[in-house]
Formats: structure tokens, sequence, C-alpha cells
């Protein structure tokens, strides 16, 4: 090497700093990360998956587990006067540290090494992995958890396979009614404390901690209180062992059995990203996914066990006609035909449409042309709210009230008008789309007395539906695709999970066929695309959309100004560098 | 200090130099402030509180003093790591935990000497410009805790602490604290989480280095008691004379607590360095019991790594390199150290040849196991199993196999947990176990069942 630089070339590190990163060495390979990621997020980046228990992006890091540790090098400190010797790579020699370092706590430096394997490291992982099972009771066939439980993965990569360990195990307590909707088993808990961090620091309710000490550490919930919090059974998801396990779902069904689908919570406004579980043409559960622009990784409690609805025992499952006031089961010709023929014995302005905000986009948009194809403007949706409790669960109850804003104007004020004219008689005809009129939109038997026709579709055998002269059973949000705009502005994806229940349909080729029997046209939309395609063309806020474009995580389409609490606590522990967010 | 008599039967070895426990045992003494006072008691601190905060530092930095608790760590140089920039609050801890088996030496000043403590704590707030410091009393020093409070009173009738210290408008309060019986809160970071409410468990270091983010996330130091009552010393002294007690880098005094098999066990403040484990041993504590010969020593504390009086160790590097026989020991922090061992809290556990080694591993298991905090897994469940294994071992149901499972277990705990309980656990295992494994061995035996009682009991009922 000669004395003198021959050239002005930066160093790697001089232009790492220039963009705000450093270079870090990750089993062998440098790699540019902003300063102050953490180590294990470095290696993430990296494509080096560190195996980890007690580490989760959200919640703080209190590095317990020690299942993270890796080798860490830094270049040694130049004597004093001496200046740091650069190699031709342009880097610093690393100097190996003897002892693993937790890569979840650590942030990265300028000139780091990481090694993600190698003698010590493989050996610290298969000790960590050894001392977490041998009081374990490993009782994994009958385990909720088995099939997406840490342990077993990384039992099976690092562990030894073999246990050495030949004494009595720990007891701790089993089948602990810890809450409403969550059971605790204290001997498969690996104490990782993600539950405790949880309920402390995203749900503000903390009702978990550890009690006794030593390898007879339990957790449990605080004398006198139960972990009955609306978002406690987040706290089963983050388990990475089977120790929380959910009462509606545990000994249902081997998760391995299940089929994902990616969806969307149509509880409130908020549309909290979901994975619905499916097998054969039943739910199972439902569980939150993560969406940081809409729910993080978490979901209410009360939205995520709302799917047993759609199994319930009032599903209407066949199109019904009243005869001589009661209802006969019969075929969907038939339904959509008698449905279209009963309506042209009306004036126009004798029909109203009540639709709603619980509808996607695309039976919204038909909902529309059905207004447009019979020549009404008496199309109306019911406001639904509640308290919104300053985490996910939004004010407005409704999963689509943007959606229905851009495709039906605002129509919330027409229910009232419609509710007049069906007393004074200038209305005479209902068409009731996925809304009660009783329980949800304030209507009574005395409103209705002057209604000669009410054509009603939903899932539910409601009051409405056993008012009606015409029931079309729709599909539930598991049972159909679509897509709605969330209090944010946010267009999500509903995915179709299972088959609509029985001989239902899903609501817009209903809406379709009755708009087609109307008009006696052909038709031109044989799938729900063709549907998405025409709000494309006709909707501004819609153009150039596809149902591939929103995308799993969706797509901002508007502006609303609405913030989602959780998220901006969220945000802000994010930038205090107390989560990696 | 000639005039000074101490109590019949209590008097210091003429090879001891008392300058902590100078009042300890002392005839006619008493914790009250009046006889402290007496004694030219809190004149350190007037002198302290005329000097620049930034000076007393400088002067406890020259006078080499290291933390008394065990790391060794330099005193000065651990007040220097609060950030310069600071603008929160900044809190004095003394750690009176002292919990470390085969440790007893605070115990004594905090009963018996109380305002040496303080006049320390004052003269160390001071420099580190905390106006608020707490005293983190055991659960077992019940007695000290009223001493302590008591004491604190008897200062602030005096101005020694307070608002408006000795009128410089220097304010301190001093609180006791009491813990609730865990070893753990002798760890500084535990220590700072059980007093601000919570479980002790040790927080992860980096980020949570208490000279930057101790107590509610402010800086804080933690000090050792014998430590704190150092700082007077040095002030009294100034750095550099205290700096001549003792040997190079390991300076001034440090009270050894000998317990075990030896003729005259207690306390003996000794100058660092200036005595060796001959003197010790046979010089000071009166040799073995009758008809007794040493076989081992535990220098610094249960956690210290075993040394065998028959070993010889390589120490130093280079041209420096040299044999040192056990009793050629000097006791200081880089001897115990250059030897495998540590100083650690000057609990010096003396065993003869009347003690079985797999005993002692399952007696050091035993507690290890049980203070355990249980927050992260290899101490959590690598304490217990070493102690279910040692546990067959003095029953006779071990094999040979387990010795070494037992061994990779420590080694598997060594190096891998949040704080240095890991290193505490497994430390003692290890050297006992690489020191004496031939007589450990020969507690085994090859046709032992390696089965649980459970297991035993499954097979018994089922029938073999």
């Amino acid at each position: 090497m000669s004395d003198t630089p021959t050239t002005t070339k930066l160093l790697p590190k001089d232009e790492a700093a220039e963009k705000g990163l450093v270079n870090v060495q990750i089993d062998g390979n440098w790699i540019q990360v902003p300063r102050g990621t953490r180590m294990i997020e470095a290696c993430k980046i990296a494509e080096k998956e560190v195996p980890h228990y007690c580490y989760h992006p959200k919640l703080t890091s209190p590095g317990n587990c020690r299942m993270c540790l890796v080798q860490m090098g830094m270049p040694p400190r130049p004597a004093p006067g001496a200046d740091p010797v650069f190699g031709d790579d342009g880097y610093q020699e690393i100097g190996w540290m003897p002892r693993p370092v937790i890569a979840c706590a650590n942030t990265v430096a300028e000139n780091m090494g990481i090694k993600t394997s190698g003698d010590l490291v493989e050996k610290t992982r298969e000790g960590v992995m050894e001392f977490l099972l041998i009081n374990h009771p490993l009782d994994c066939p009958i385990c909720d958890q088995a099939g997406e439980c840490s342990l077993q993965e990384f039992s099976v990569e690092h562990g030894r396979g073999q246990s050495r360990f030949v004494e009595d195990k720990i007891k701790k307590p089993k089948n602990v009614d810890i809450g409403p909707r969550i059971n605790l088993d204290d001997e498969r808990c690996i104490m990782c404390s993600r539950c405790i961090r949880f309920m402390d620091e995203v749900a503000d309710d903390a009702v978990l901690g550890f009690s006794e000490r030593g390898t007879h550490t339990t957790v449990t919930c605080h004398p006198d209180r139960r972990l009955d919090s609306n978002y406690g059974m987040n706290t089963i998801d983050l388990c990475p062992v089977g120790a929380l396990t959910s009462k509606d779902f545990r000994f249902q069904m081997r998760v391995w059995f299940l089929k994902e689908t990616k969806s969307i919570d149509v509880n409130c406004g908020t549309g909290c990203n979901t994975t619905v579980w499916t097998r054969g043409n039943q739910v199972y559960r439902v569980t939150p996914r993560r969406n940081d622009d809409v729910n993080s990784e978490w979901m209410p409690d009360s939205h995520r066990l709302a799917f047993h609805e759609v199994q319930g025992e009032n599903r209407l499952t066949d199109p019904m006609i009243k005869v001589d006031g009661k209802h006969e089961i019969t075929d969907w010709n038939t339904a959509i035909n008698s449905a279209a023929d009963a309506l042209k014995e009306f004036e126009s302005s004798e029909v109203a449409i009540i639709a709603s905000a619980r509808q996607t986009n695309e039976e919204l948009f038909l909902t529309q042309g059905l207004a447009d194809t019979i020549g009404t403007e008496n199309v109306a949706t019911v406001e639904r709210t509640g308290e919104p409790d300053g985490k996910l669960i939004s004010a407005d109850r409704n999963p689509n009230t943007n959606g229905a804003k851009l495709l039906l104007g605002d129509s919330t004020a027409k229910l009232a008008t419609i509710k007049d004219g069906l007393n004074d008689g200038s209305i005479k005809a209902l068409i009731v789309l996925n809304e009660d009129l009783f329980e949800e939109a304030n209507f009574s038997h005395d409103d209705l007395a002057g209604a000669e026709l009410i054509i009603s579709s939903h899932i539910i055998a409601n009051k409405t539906a056993h008012a009606s002269d015409i029931v079309l059973p729709g599909a539930s949000f598991a049972e159909k695709r679509g897509s709605m705009v969330n209090v944010t502005g946010r267009l999500q994806r509903l995915n179709q999970a299972i088959q609509p229940s029985g001989n239902s349909k899903e609501d817009w080729e209903i809406i379709r066929d009755l708009i087609l029997a109307i008009n006696g046209e052909s038709n031109d939309m044989y799938m729900i695309e063709d549907v998405v395609k025409m709000i494309a063309e006709n909707v501004t806020e819609f153009n150039g959309l596809t149902f591939s474009k929103i995308g799993d995580q969706g797509t901002q389409l508007i502006e609303t100004g609405v913030e989602i609490p959780l998220l901006t606590k969220e945000r802000e522990r994010a930038a205090a560098g107390i989560i990696v967010g | 200090m000639s005039d000074i008599k101490y109590l019949p039967g209590k008097e210091p070895h003429p090879r001891e130099h008392r300058l902590i426990f100078k009042n300890i045992d002392r005839e006619g003494w008493d914790p009250s402030i009046d006889t402290y006072t007496a004694d030219g008691g809190y004149e350190q601190l007037k002198k302290a509180m005329a000097m620049e905060p930034g000076d007393i530092t400088t002067e406890v930095k020259k006078s080499g003093l290291r933390g008394r608790g065990g790391a060794g760590f330099p005193t000065g140089v651990k007040w220097g790591f609060i950030p310069p920039k600071n603008t929160k609050p900044v809190y004095l801890i003394c750690n009176c935990d002292e919990s470390e088996p085969g440790t007893f030496k605070d115990r004594y000043i905090v009963h018996q000497d109380p305002h040496q403590l303080i006049e320390g704590m004052v003269i160390s707030a001071f420099a580190v410009g905390a106006h608020t410091a707490f005293i983190y009393m055991r659960e077992e020093f019940p007695e000290a805790a009223i001493t302590m409070e008591k004491a604190i009173e008897e200062a602030r009738e005096k101005g020694y602490v307070g608002k408006n210290i000795l009128g410089t408008g220097f304010d301190l309060e001093i609180w006791v604290h009491r813990g609730a019986a865990a070893y753990i809160c002798g760890e500084e970071t535990g220590l700072i989480e059980s007093l601000e409410g919570k479980r002790p468990y040790p927080r992860i270091k980096p980020p949570y280095f208490p000279a930057a983010l101790g107590l509610y996330m402010a800086p804080t130091i933690v000090n050792n008691v014998e430590s704190l009552c150092h700082v007077k010393h040095v002030i009294e002294m100034g750095g550099e004379e205290y700096a001549k007690l003792g040997v190079d880098r390991n300076t001034g005094t440090r009270i050894l607590c000998v317990s075990g098999d030896v003729q005259k066990p207690g306390y003996y403040e000794i100058e660092v360095g200036k005595m060796t484990m001959r003197e010790l041993l046979n010089e000071v504590c009166g040799g073995p019991l009758e008809g007794r010969s040493f076989k081992a020593v535990i220098p610094g504390g249960s956690s210290s790594k075993i040394l065998r009086c028959d070993e010889t160790f390589q120490i130093g590097r280079g041209e420096d390199a040299k044999d040192l026989s056990f009793w050629d020991i000097q006791l200081d922090f880089d001897t115990l150290a250059a030897c495998g061992s540590m100083a650690g809290s000057g609990g010096v556990i003396v065993l003869d040849d009347t003690r079985k080694m797999s005993w002692v591993l399952n007696n050091i298991n035993h507690f290890y196991a049980h203070e355990s905090c249980g927050q992260c897994t290899p101490c959590r469940e690598g304490s217990t199993w070493m102690k279910k294994i040692s546990d067959r071992i003095v029953e006779g149901k071990a094999t040979p196999e387990d010795i070494t499972t037992l061994e990779e277990v420590a080694y598997q705990i060594d190096g891998k947990t949040v704080c240095a309980f890991g290193e505490a656990s497994s430390w003692p295992v290890e050297a006992i176990i690489s020191k004496f494994r031939d007589e450990l061995t020969a507690d085994t035996n090859e046709n032992n069942e390696r089965l649980s009682k459970e297991q035993l009991q499954r097979e018994m009922f089922l029938g073999k």
C-alpha cells in the first residue's frame, strides 16, 4: 500500500453516512441499513432469519428469551493517537466478540459484523432450545398451537433432537380460566412476556404479570382481575407457544387443515385486515393480519368472533315468496322474476331502496344501477354509530360509509324522507338490502302498514325478512368478493373464503339479476371484475383500479383526515425508539 | 489510631489496616451522631463541600478506588459516565442488598457506623449532582433500616442532610428502601426495577446502562456501601495519598469476610494486595481446624470460581509470565482475576479436607436455583436443572454421564444471560467440576438408573 492516497474515492462509511446509513457485514456480506436499525431487523433485510420468541416489532424488547443471540464484532478501537486502518475493500477489520449478543435490542453501527451461524451461535441456540424444552410438557398431540408453534419450528431447526433431561418436570397450573375467551396453560408457557407487554403497552389494561420466581415463574392475572379486555385475544396470536389458547377455537380443528384467506373485518369503519381460516365450507376462526396503515397487527375480540353469525342457525339459505302470509321456498328465477314483475306494478317514484353502507362498492354501484333502472331517486342508507374505543373500533359501525358516499352520494338523510313517504302513501314498494328495518333503521310496523311490496335481501332471517313478500338470501363477508373504503379512505378487498350458504347467492349477482329482469336486457356482467371495471370507468375516484391493484394491503383511495388512534400511538412509540413499529 | 480500644475478643489483627472498619466493635462506640462527630465525623463532608464537584470525582479517579460490590469497576470512572449534557435528575443509590453468600461486611457498617455511610453518600451525591439518594437495604437487615433512618434524621437535624446542606445551597434527601429478600436485587438494574416498584428483572445493557438510563430512566449511580464509605477516606487523605494504600491498580483497603473451616473466621480489613493467601489463612485466621488441612477456597463470594489449595496458576504474559502457587496469591482484584477467579465481594469461603465437593456444589446450586429471577431462559431453566443433577450426585443416584451433562449445562448458561447471574450460577459449577472431577465422579455409579422419580414410579406401576 502506498503512503499517499491515490484517489479521492469515498470510503464505504462516508458513502453510507451521506445517506444516513451504516455498513453492516452479515454472514460475510456487506449491506447498508439505516442508522439505528435493530440487528435483528438488519438480518431480516439481509434475508437471514434470526429465531426469536420474546421480540416483537410492535412491543418493547426485554431480551429475555435469549433465542436471538448472534455473534457480533466491531473494529478494534485504535491505540491512542493512531488512525483506524481500512483494508482494500474500504472496511476495517472486525474483531469478533467471544460472547454472543442479543440481536433484538441492539442496534447496528458502522462497520459492525454479525454472524447468524457458526459454532458459537449454533451451540447457543441449541442450548437455549434445550432449556426451553426441559420443563415444557411436550403435549403437542393435543395442543392447539401444534402446527403454528415457534417452539416446534425452532426445535426442528435449532434443537438437538434429543433430551438429556431425566429429572422431574416442574408442575404448574393447567387449564386456567384466565378470561372469558382465553385459557392459559402455564406449563406450556416459555415466559417470553409478549402477552404481558401487549396488555400493558397496547391494550392499556395491564392485567397480566409474572408471579413466583426462577423456574417456577408463572404468568398470571392480577388478583381479582381477569383477562377480559376486548383486545385480549390478540395475546393468543402473540403467544409463540400453546400457553394462551382461544376458548372459541380450542380443540375445534388442527390448524394445518385450515385454508387461509386474506380479508377484512366488516364490523366497523376501520376495516381491520384479517385472515379467515376455513376448512370445507366452514369458518373456524378469524385472526388479525398485519397492516401498518389500518390495524397494526391487532383486532378487537368482539369483531374477531363476529364471524359466528355467518354460520348461525338463522341463516337464510333459499329464496322465498310469501304466499297467503306464509313464506314458501322457491327457485331463484321465480323469485327474481316475481320481484321484477311486482316492481313494475308501481310508479317509479313509489319505489324506494334502503341500501346499506355494509354493502361492498360493487353492490352499491349496482344498487345505484337498480335505482336508475327503476327510475327512482329514493335511495337511502342507514347510519350506524357507536362509542369509539380509542383504539381500533371506529364510531362508524358501517364498514363502507365512504364507499356509499362515493357511489350513492349523501344518502343517509333520505331515510327520513322514505319513512315519511311510506306514511303519507307516496311510497308503496320497498327494496331493502342488507338492513333490518326494525332493529337497525328504526322503522315500526305502523310505518310499513302502507307498504304494498317489500323485497329484501339479507343473510339472516331478521324481522324485515319476516315482513317481506320476497326474500333474496345474500352472502356473508366470508362468502363473497368485493371492496370497501374504510374511515381513513383506504380501499380494501374482501376475498371469498367459503361458498355462500345453501342456495344463497353473492349479493352483486342478486342485484344484477334484478336489474336484468326489470329492463329485460341481456347480461354483460359475468364476473365481479366486470363490475369493478364499470366502477373504474364511471366513478372518478376509482379510475384505473382493479382488484389486483388494490392488493392485500389495500390502497389509499381518498383522504378523509381520519386517524386511527391505535396507530397514532404506535407511531409515536416507534418515533421515540421504544418499539421498532 | 493506637488510642482506639476495641471490645475484648474483637481486637483487629495486627496485619489489618482499619479504615472503613475503624469504628466497628470499638469500645464506647455507638451509632449516634454525637459519637461520630466527636471522633471527627462530618469533617470530610465540610471539606468536600468546599470543593468543586468535578474535583471530587477527579480525586476519586486518582485514588484508583474500585467498587467493592463484586465487579471491581473503578468508582470515579463510573461517575464519569453520566452524560455531560444531561438535563434529567441524577440519582445516587447505595446498594446495601449484601446477599452474596459468604459476604458480611456492609452489615457491620449499616448497623454500627451509619454516619460514615451517610457522610460518604452526601459527598458522592454532591460529586455526581444527585439531590435524591436511596439506600436499598436488604430485607434481612430490619434493625439496620431503623438505625439508618434514625441516623439520617440526626444528620438532618445537624444540617448534613436535607435542604441547603452546610449552607452551601446543596440539597439532598436520603431514603431507606427495604427490599423483599431477593438476591437479584443486588444486581444494579434489578435493584433499580425493584426501587421503581416492579419485579427486579435486570435490564438489558445496552441500552439501559444506569449512568445514562437508570432509575426512572434518569442517570443513576449505584455504589456499594463499602465503596461509598471509601469516598470519605479518599477526601480525607487525598486521591494520591489514598492510592498509596494497597498495590498498583488495586488501591486502598478492603474488608475480607472469612468464613468456613478456619480457626478464626471473621472480617479483616487489609490493604488490597498486601497480603497473600498463606498469610490470610495461616497467620490472620489462625490456620485450619484441629487435625484438618485446607482443601479449597472460594475467594470472592459463592459465585467466584473455587481455587484448590494445591493449585499452581500461570499468570502474566510474555516476560511477566510466571507460575504462582495458591499460597502466594496476593489478595487483590487483578491477581485473583489472573488466577481465573475474582476478588468479588470479599467473601472468602474456606473448605477443609472434611468437605465433600459434591455437597459444596449442591449447596451452591440450591442457592442459585432458588434465587434465579426467572426472566431469561438459560438461567431460569439451567440453574434448577443443575440443582437437580447435583441433588442426585449427593444422593448417590448419579452416573458419570451426569457430571458431563452438568458441566455442559453450566457452559450453556455462561455468557448467554441478561445479567451476571448467569455467570454467578455457572462459574462455581464449571470450576468445581474442572478441579474436582475425580472426586465428583467417585460419587457416581455407572449402574445407577438415570430415571426421574416420576419415571421410576411409572416403571414400578407398570411393572418392568
